[in-house]
Parts: structure tokens; C-alpha cells; sequence
């Protein structure tokens, strides 16, 4: 965009950015949906704050040390960190023009999001199947409000992402798509971040 | 045009494939030294706790540096503002539920 002197271009250059730069309309919606991530930030903040608050209050029923089975959630914690490198390996391909690649890097990624939300549904009927519903104490009202809202994210990024790999195999790598493309994956890496913390919050700690 | 874009454009996240791996690879080596922290035995109450959180803070700096390319970004660093700015929100919530809700006296 900046080589492109195209009357248009220099106009609005000159509305809006003042002094040499140009528009950067992308970068500004990138920096839009940053400001989306840090009201994520406060949303899990809020509900790690209810989660350590109530984790002791488990009413006679089973505690974090009875319930959680660690090899299933280091199998996932292990799938969504290599997931956040196959996104980013999505990334690299898309600044290398490579749209095959971009698209199969996306798939993988997509892939091992749906393997971690299996893993995370089958231990919520898991769990279930032993009585330890969500309104069986306080502390299982905040574990599933914390980490469900954490996977009901990441299914919200699977659609999402399938979508965008759609749009990308009719539109292929524009700059509209690119954005596109870099605001999912700081999505995803962020919702790997987060799962860090419930992994070491909930689990890592729980069971310790 | 779009070819002198791919090749420098300074505000486009670019990274690397060196930086990625990089990245992943400290990514795993903190988490598999916490597991075996935990699943060990070594350390115990406070100072197990402190450890874990060094190690989950330190696996957030990974993932900001490295894949969401929070050192690249161009000069009036708009994000890393914002994101300072979350931080505080965070920890103002967190500690100050937990420091609240765990020595308040009247409630007790």
C-alpha cells in the first residue's frame, strides 16, 4: 500500500494520518480486535478470581484431587501447544504467498482444536458420569464456568477458522484475507495462553 | 507492488520460522518442567504454587514475544499499551478478590 501512489490513496494519506505514514486500515482493525482480547483478559481474570475464591468450597462432594485424571489434560495441554505452532506455521506460509500451504497449515490447527475440544467434552461426561455436575458445589460451578468458557472459545474459533479457510480457497491471500488471517491466529494464541493458566491454576494446582 | 510488500512492508507480523520453533520449543520445556514438578512430588504449598505461576507467566511472555509478535509491533505500541493496561485490570481482580475474599476479618 504505501508504493501505490494512487490519487485516492494520497488523499486519505493526507486526511488522516497527517505526515507521511499511510492509512493503515488493516492495522487498525488488528488493533481492534487486540482491545476485543483484553476484555477476553478481564472476562477470564473474573472468572480465575471466582475459581480460586471457591475451590475450597466443594460441600462434602469431591474435590480437584478426586476428579481430575492429568493424562488425558496433559494430552490436550500438549495438542493445543502444538496447535498454536501449526498456526503459526499457517502464518508463515500466508507471507510467503503459499495459499496450499496456508490452508493446510489452518486445517491442521483446526484439526487438533477439534481433538482438544473432544478430549475436554469426553472429560466433562466423564466427570458427570461421577456425580460431579455443575451444581453439585461451588467449586464445580467456577470449574465449569472457567474452563467451559474457555472451550466454548475455542469452538467458536474452529467455526470460525473453517470459515476463513473457505473464503481464502475462493478469494485466495488479498489483504483483507491476510488481516483476516493474522487476527486468528492471535486469537489462538491467545486461547492457548489462557489455557496455560487453567492448566496450572486448575489442574497443576489442584491436584498438587 | 504487492511483491515489494511481501518483502518489506515494516509493520506486517512476520516472524519467523526459527523464531516459531523457537518458541514451541520453549513452549514445551515449560510445561513439561512444571508436570514433573507436580507429578513428583518436589515441591510443596506456597513455594509449589509460586513456582507453578513463574513458569505459567513465563509460557505467557513465550507466547507474546514469539507468536503473537508483540516485539514487532511498529513505534506508537498501541498494543503493548493496551495490553499493560488489561494486565492491571487483571491483577487488581484477581489479587484483589482473593486478598479480599481470604483476610477480610469482618466476614469471618
Amino acid at each position: 500500500m504505501a508504493q501505490s501512489h494512487t490519487p485516492e490513496n494520497v488523499n486519505q494519506a493526507d486526511l488522516h494520518a497527517e505526515h507521511h505514514d499511510h492509512v493503515d486500515l488493516e492495522g487498525v482493525r488488528t488493533f481492534g480486535f487486540w482491545i476485543y482480547l483484553m476484555t477476553d483478559v478481564i472476562l477470564f481474570g473474573t472468572f480465575f478470581a471466582t475459581y480460586m475464591v471457591l475451590q475450597g468450597n466443594t460441600n462434602g462432594g469431591p474435590g480437584p484431587d478426586d476428579l481430575f485424571q492429568m493424562n488425558g489434560v496433559i494430552a490436550s495441554t500438549f495438542i493445543l501447544l502444538t496447535s498454536s505452532y501449526t498456526c503459526g506455521l499457517a502464518l508463515l506460509a500466508m507471507n510467503r504467498g503459499k495459499l496450499k500451504a496456508l490452508i493446510g497449515w489452518l486445517g491442521v490447527t483446526t484439526a487438533l482444536g477439534a481433538i482438544f475440544i473432544g478430549l475436554e467434552i469426553s472429560e466433562f461426561i466423564h466427570l458427570v458420569s461421577e456425580g460431579a455436575t455443575m451444581g453439585t458445589s461451588a467449586f464445580l460451578s467456577a470449574f465449569y464456568t472457567l474452563v467451559g468458557t474457555h472451550g466454548l472459545h475455542v469452538i467458536v474459533g474452529l467455526v470460525w477458522m473453517s470459515g476463513l479457510m473457505i473464503q481464502l480457497a475462493r478469494k485466495g491471500i488479498t489483504p483483507v484475507t491476510k488481516r483476516k488471517v493474522n487476527i486468528i491466529s492471535l486469537f489462538w494464541h491467545f486461547l492457548d495462553v489462557v489455557w496455560i493458566f487453567v492448566f496450572t491454576v486448575v489442574y497443576l494446582m489442584g491436584v498438587s | 507492488m504487492a511483491h515489494k510488500e511481501m518483502t518489506h512492508s515494516p509493520e506486517e507480523t512476520h516472524g519467523s520460522f526459527k523464531a516459531y520453533t523457537l518458541g514451541f520449543v520453549f513452549s514445551i520445556v515449560l510445561t513439561v518442567i512444571p508436570i514433573a514438578i507436580v507429578m513428583n512430588g518436589w515441591l510443596e504449598g506456597r513455594a509449589n504454587a509460586i513456582m507453578l505461576m513463574v513458569f505459567a507467566v513465563l509460557q505467557l511472555a513465550i507466547q507474546l514475544l514469539f507468536f503473537m509478535h508483540l516485539r514487532e509491533e511498529k513505534k506508537p505500541r498501541y498494543n503493548l499499551i493496551s495490553l499493560v493496561f488489561g494486565l492491571v485490570i487483571l491483577l487488581v481482580i484477581v489479587a484483589g478478590s482473593m486478598w479480599i475474599m481470604m483476610y477480610n476479618m469482618v466476614a469471618v
